[in-house]
């Protein structure tokens, strides 16, 4: 069967950094940053990714977006790509990422690799969703998004190793973006917009001989049975964003929102999707668990993707009754750094500060430290 | 002899071997068997009569019918096929101490006064075997401290157990049982000091190192300290080598709180004579004796997990227990306290005969020069890694020396090449090597290799292990494909792991495998 690759550049993405622009996103932007000395980051990054793919891979089809998104660079380096759709060749913009990243899937790719940041995954999501195995080539300014390779010769290795092995794992990764307005007046604001399947660069679990019970999938339903029997009927549970916190009600068979606050009580669900203010009319002063899990990579618990859960839900609740859960590869991932939170208030941040059991298994904990 | 040792120019055997069912042809015998004479047929009766009918076969076993020339050539084949500790620098298995085993020991164990005793003899003509175990607890019990001793356990993990057992004894006679239901342990110690406590009912909480120490700090344990605290189970040190310096606080810790402290020391390479469970403070502890002991493993067995408690929690050992009554040793059973039984008959008791061979052989001088140069040894080949080798790291404590092992990481060779642990595991076979131990689970060090440098390896072959993974490291470099695709000189090639591991596949029996092929 062919192999098929999907390669998107967003041109523009990381254009910003040098310039102190923290971001590329908005016309406005990118003329200011080509008015400051910008010059384009991401194609060449592109690039190392490329030759890489080139010099391991046989017999695999390319397809690509016009111009410096992508068919240029695949010139340059001797390779034969299909290149799709147009593009207005003086001015790519966020569409003709999403037009790209559309057309990729109808094609039947088997996986996209795309250069650029969190701006760019955003736009590959929207058009992707979970449809395809998304890699990203970390190009851009931003980039807390989990659907990055550490660095572009990486990103070639895991696009090799997904041709050429037929083992490698498939994870649901944080899509994560900031809002840039308020980020370029100092305050980092950040939204979690989805999750993409993304190839695992084979570390933790690779040795099925070794590491095998370990598999995600396992600790997760573990995680989920063990939450699920110790529900206390007098309690109202919120659960926070997330495919870990999701695996929840999805093993009580109840609805849920992926990125939004659902809160249950006595194995029903209450309300989908909860705004803060739902959220604290519901829990008033009744006895509230909150129910969260860490942003894969970074470890935020509080404050990134959640800010529904806002200081004065978590001041309900109360520290002790935060209920934290992980799978063990998400802990060993943040690579020893502590958890975080940023509610917005001080003292709110220093009370969460500590140490968590964090439920990583059935019955079992992992012992993890939050800082601020 | 120096750094300079050569590298071998080797090549495994490939015989292409059948296995030996697909060697059998109808009719073949090894051995023919006389008829029996007609006196001994009168004297005996019918031997149908005679076999009790629980133990006759209603049909004959499907055994190889097979010739004694062709199996003795396809066993032969088959042992150039492998590589094991007795033909191999087996350095590389860490946390198991493949330790050379003294043959004159094996002498002791094959000979007939052991190899035919029967469990169920009478105690009187059991004396000596009986002997042997009272004289070994002895031992054991000077070497870490402890008060009492059992042999019973049949491997680490079950001895572990057993002192889970215990614990939960202790505290369930105390009154405490329902609300002590939950065990401290860390991610790094052995995973059985978890998954043990877990199956024994216990909640485990893990605490996790801390910064650059390699170790959790004593806040993160008095975070989760409570009444509900039942004990600790930790290994120390962990498969990284380091030793916690905390540990005789953590233990106070756990004591004050009410809970017991359980000693892993499955691997005490480098303990003996340097730091006694006793002096820690431990309530309980394990050794393996197929390992420090120097029984061998014999493919994963036969093992003996040697448990050993305090006074107070003597009466919970399994039964039996060997004793002296000034004239004669027995078995005792009649133990009203005791957790019960844990294995059948006397326990593995090859291993517990080797392993006092082996401590009266080397004494107690000689058990501290076990682990002194077991330490030397490792903090050698750890010198020559870390400074010669490109791409290897050993995380935690940098700097700092490591007790009989270390937990390396290929996390920048792969970085830097693409060439991950897995594949110099199998490039080192190119080298005559057997493939070495990477971690237990969770993978904490990415990329994992951990090879344990024993005292009984000689600076001339940790100089020949140590020029092996230089080697292959310079190779990653310069050609990543040829590590890659290893191994090149090995009597079979490379296998992808999924083709080995999907449960769907895999035959495990002859019977199993007609099945699957439709053949009858």
């Amino acid at each position: 069967m062919i192999k098929r690759l999907g390669f998107i550049i967003n041109p523009i993405a990381g254009m910003g950094g040098k310039v102190g622009l923290k971001g590329t996103d908005g016309e406005e932007i990118v003329k200011k940053a080509l008015s400051l000395g910008a010059k384009k980051v991401a194609p060449n990054k592109a690039k190392i990714t490329l030759k890489y793919i080139k010099d391991n891979i046989d017999g695999l089809e390319i397809l690509t977006y016009p111009g410096d998104m992508g068919e240029e660079e695949c010139k340059e380096l001797g390779i034969t790509s299909i290149v799709v759709g147009n593009i207005n060749m003086e001015n790519t913009t966020y569409l003709d990422t999403e037009e790209a990243a559309l057309r990729m899937v109808e094609k039947k790719v088997d996986l996209i690799l795309f250069a650029g940041g969190d701006g760019t995954a955003r736009n590959i999501y929207t058009s992707v969703g979970d449809r395809v195995p998304v890699i990203g080539i970390p190009a851009g300014v931003k980039m807390h998004s989990a659907v990055f390779a550490t660095n572009p010769l990486n990103a070639g290795k895991i696009v090799v190793d997904f041709f050429n092995n037929t083992n490698v794992e498939i994870r649901e990764s944080e899509v994560m973006d900031i809002d840039e307005e308020q980020f370029r007046a100092g305050r980092v604001v950040a939204k979690l917009y989805g999750y993409m399947n993304v190839p695992y660069e084979q570390a933790y679990v690779q040795s099925l001989k070794a590491g095998g019970i370990y598999s995600d999938n396992i600790c997760l339903e573990g995680i989920a049975d063990y939450v699920i029997e110790n529900m206390e009927s007098d309690y109202i549970y919120l659960l926070g964003p997330g495919t870990t916190t999701k695996k929840i009600l999805e093993r009580m068979g109840l609805p849920y929102t992926l990125l939004g606050i659902d809160i249950v009580k006595d194995g029903e669900i209450l309300v989908n999707d909860a705004n803060e203010t739902e959220i604290l009319e519901i829990v008033e002063d009744k006895k509230t668990k909150i129910i969260i899990t860490p942003i894969g990579g970074q470890g935020y618990i509080f404050g990134r993707g959640n800010q529904q859960l806002s200081p004065k839900v978590i001041k309900v609740a109360g520290k002790e009754n935060i209920v934290i859960i992980s799978t063990p590869n998400k802990l060993i991932d943040l690579k020893r750094r502590p958890f975080l939170v940023d509610t917005g208030e001080e003292d709110i941040d220093r009370m969460l500060e500590g140490y968590y059991k964090v439920i990583v298994g059935y019955d079992e904990t992992y012992v993890y430290k939050c800082s601020y | 002899m120096s750094k300079d040792v050569k590298l071998r120019d080797f090549h495994q055997a490939k015989w292409d071997e059948p296995i030996i069912f697909e060697l059998s042809i109808p009719g073949q015998r090894g051995i023919l068997i006389p008829e029996v004479d007609d006196e001994i047929k009168d004297r005996v009766g019918n031997i149908n009569e005679i076999v009790p009918r629980n133990i006759k076969r209603d049909k004959r076993p499907v055994l190889p019918e097979i010739a004694q020339p062709q199996v003795l050539r396809h066993f032969l084949r088959l042992s150039q096929e492998t590589l094991g500790q007795e033909i191999n620098i087996d350095i590389g298995l860490g946390t198991c101490t493949m330790k050379y085993s003294p043959k004159i020991n094996e002498q002791f164990v094959r000979h007939h006064k052991f190899s035919e005793l029967h469990p169920l003899q009478d105690e009187e003509t059991t004396q000596g075997v009986l002997e042997i175990i009272y004289k070994t607890e002895a031992l054991l019990k000077e070497i870490s401290g402890m008060d009492a001793f059992t042999f019973q356990p049949g491997g680490g993990a079950q001895a572990v157990y057993s002192n889970a057992s215990i614990l939960k004894a202790y505290h369930t006679d105390r009154g405490e049982g329902k609300q002590r239901n939950e065990i401290i342990t860390t991610v790094l110690s052995h995973p059985v000091n978890a998954a043990a406590p877990h199956t024994k009912g216990f909640k485990v909480i893990n605490l996790i190192p801390e910064g650059d120490t390699g170790y959790p700090s004593l806040e993160q344990l008095k975070s989760v300290v409570s009444e509900k605290t039942a004990g600790m189970f930790i290994t120390n040190p962990e498969d990284t080598g380091i030793f916690n310096p905390l540990i005789k606080e953590m233990v106070d810790i756990v004591h004050e709180a009410g809970g017991l402290c359980v000693a892993d020391i499955a691997d005490a390479n480098g303990l003996f004579g340097i730091s006694r469970a006793k002096e820690v403070g431990y309530d309980m502890c394990h050794y393996n004796l197929h390992k420090a002991f120097s029984s061998p493993h014999g493919s994963m067995g036969p093992c003996c997990g040697a448990q050993g408690v305090k006074d107070f929690l003597a009466k919970y050992l399994p039964v039996p227990i060997v004793k002296n009554d000034g004239e004669k040793y027995y078995l005792d059973y009649n133990r009203p306290d005791s957790i019960g039984k844990v294995r059948k008959f006397y326990g593995v008791i090859a291993a517990v005969l080797r392993a006092y061979c082996w401590i009266m052989a080397i004494g107690a001088d000689g058990l501290k020069e076990v682990s002194e140069l077991s330490i030397l040894n490792n903090n050698y080949l750890m010198k020559r890694l870390l400074t010669e080798v490109k791409g290897i790291s050993a995380p935690w404590s940098e700097g700092q020396f490591r007790m009989e092992q270390v937990r390396y990481s290929w996390e920048k060779l792969k970085e830097d090449t693409g060439v991950g642990t897995e594949d110099v595991e199998r490039r080192c076979i190119d080298y005559g090597l057997q493939e070495f131990y990477q971690s237990h689970p969770p993978y904490l060090v990415p990329e994992p290799f951990t090879p344990e440098p024993n005292e009984t390896y000689s600076k001339m072959e940790i100089d020949e292990y140590a020029n092996i993974f230089k080697k292959i490291s310079e190779e990653a470099y310069e050609n990543p494909e040829l590590v890659k695709t290893a191994p090149h000189n090995a009597s079979i090639s490379l296998i992808h792991q999924s083709a080995i591991t999907d449960p769907e596949d895999l035959i495990v029996t002859w019977r199993v495998y007609k099945r699957r092929k439709g053949l009858k």
